[in-house]
């Protein structure tokens, strides 16, 4: 059996300590700098840390932050998943494919240039303010993205071990799984981390204005209402969800995929 | 298995795209366990007809004859392993051999201590050896070498050259092996085919009647000088 052990947290060495703190200065700083700053700031604009701590905490306590996050994973998952399902499938049979390459790509072209506002209003005037409509508009914004990468990556397919597989006679699938898939997964692993960070940001702007919950929503609330502490109380634990998923999940699983590179790997 | 090759042309594009012939007139046929070595200099169309024997071209005029159902394992002149497969993955991913029979080949190419390596862990020497090891794994009655032992140093070619054979012996594979080199070709086969200079014709096929060391050195000398001479008259 094949043997699939992601590790998640990087193993602690002495001088991590060290590094860990220096990357956590900036942080401090700004922290400092923000609390000094609500300080001087008419009031109502910049509300000190404490007070956002305090609204997140009462959000926390309704529910509402869990609620409204949970939604906003889920279109980012949903969205997130069909790009890059999409994306991959697409990208590949360009990167195999002159004719399908032709074919797609000045649809790719414009799509990657067309700005993702342009997207969203469209999919909600064209299809509704639906779920659907969410979604696919996020989606529709990545898999330009996803399709460029994954064409690279079929195209760079080492022919000579495509001639191995076919002469030894491999199934399909085994020649999916052995040599094509190890071959492309550092370039799915290069677009899930571009991608990841690009759907969440789009998915806020979806939320915003078409639907009717979610971390966007709440956001675009706090907006109308100029309600400043309210806006950083749902945008900053929102972003650090983010920044773990990347660092905790996507970075060791591009890390994992890759590990063969490395000379005497794995 | 008997194979039998009929080309009659076979056009390549270079790379200005315009097309040459490569092989022209090359018809053979090699009976069941016959060791044959397929000599001429570079650029001659060995490898091009490695690749039309082993089905990996089939754009050219003529025929090839051999079993819808037979095996064929291939040493190409790179090893072509998967750099994130072990080299105990490598083999057992084309294997049709049982655990033994894998043991029993990669102890014959003392590979052994090797099988938990990566390929890029590998010297090419070791990663050829894997290469042949793979061939063999899939218990084939079709053997094709394209150059197995080029580029390596005298003495490592010598000991798997012994190696290769042994394998190729007790196996009885019909075996079809690319050389450039006239003295490997008596040491090695029972049977041996000339090309001429691009585009390649058959321009000799002579059996060794004593293969395989069973010939006197005289004997082999006055062979390799026989063949020198063919090559040269060719042209190459």
């Amino acid at each position: 059996m094949r043997r699939l052990t992601i590790r998640l947290v990087p193993a602690w060495r002495p001088g991590r300590t060290k590094a860990l703190l220096i990357r956590l200065m900036p942080l401090l700083l700004l922290l400092a700098a923000w609390q000094m700053s609500s300080r001087l700031a008419s009031p109502g604009t910049l509300p000190p840390p404490l007070a956002v701590v305090s609204v997140i905490a009462t959000e926390v306590w309704s529910g509402a932050l869990f609620l409204n996050f949970g939604v906003t994973l889920a279109r980012v998952a949903a969205s997130f998943a069909l790009a890059m399902v999409l994306g991959t499938a697409l990208g590949v049979a360009m990167g195999r494919n002159k004719t399908i390459d032709r074919l797609f790509d000045p649809v790719v072209i414009v799509l990657l240039n067309l700005p993702a506002l342009v997207i969203i209003v469209l999919a909600y005037i064209w299809i509704g303010l639906t779920e659907a409509a969410a979604i696919g508009a996020v989606a529709l914004n990545k898999l330009p993205n996803t399709a460029v990468t994954l064409r690279e990556g079929a195209r760079s397919l080492d022919k000579n071990l495509d001639e191995m597989a076919q002469l030894f006679g491999l199934s399909w699938r085994t020649k999916a799984r052995e040599v094509v898939l190890p071959q492309l997964a550092p370039y799915i692993a290069a677009a899930m981390r571009s991608g990841l960070s690009l759907v969440w940001k789009i998915v806020l702007v979806v939320e915003l204005l078409g639907r009717s919950n979610g971390v966007g929503f709440e956001i675009g609330i706090a907006f109308q209402l100029f309600d400043v502490t309210r806006l950083l109380a749902y945008a900053l634990p929102f972003v650090g969800l983010m920044l773990a998923i990347e660092t905790l999940v996507v970075q060791p699983f591009e890390q994992h995929v890759s590990r063969w590179r490395r000379p005497h790997g794995a | 298995m008997e194979l039998e090759v009929s080309i009659s042309r076979k056009t390549l594009e270079t790379a200005s795209g315009q097309t040459r012939d490569i092989l022209r007139d090359v018809a053979f046929t090699l009976r069941q366990g016959e060791v044959c070595a397929l000599l001429g200099p570079s650029g001659c169309g060995k490898t091009t007809l490695m690749r039309i024997v082993a089905r990996l071209d089939t754009a050219f005029e003529g025929r090839l004859v051999l079993p819808s159902r037979n095996k064929t394992g291939m040493v190409f002149q790179e090893p072509r392993l998967l750099p994130w497969r072990s080299v105990a993955q490598n083999l057992r991913l084309v294997g049709t051999s049982s655990e033994g029979e894998l043991t029993e080949i990669v102890a014959a190419l003392h590979l052994s201590k090797h099988l938990d390596h990566f390929p890029g862990e590998l010297s090419l020497g070791l990663a050829r050896r894997v290469a042949i090891a793979r061939a063999f794994a899939v218990k084939p009655d079709l053997l094709l070498l394209d150059e197995p032992f080029v580029s390596l140093d005298a003495a490592l070619a010598v000991r798997l050259r012994e190696e290769l054979l042994t394998l190729v012996l007790t196996r009885k594979a019909t075996t079809l092996i690319v050389t450039h080199d006239v003295g490997e070709a008596i040491a090695i086969a029972d049977r041996i085919i000339v090309l001429s200079p691009a585009p390649g014709r058959l321009i000799a096929d002579r059996t060794i009647e004593a293969p395989r060391g069973a010939m006197t050195d005289a004997r082999a000398a006055k062979m390799k000088e026989t063949i020198r001479s063919v090559m040269a008259n060719a042209g190459g």
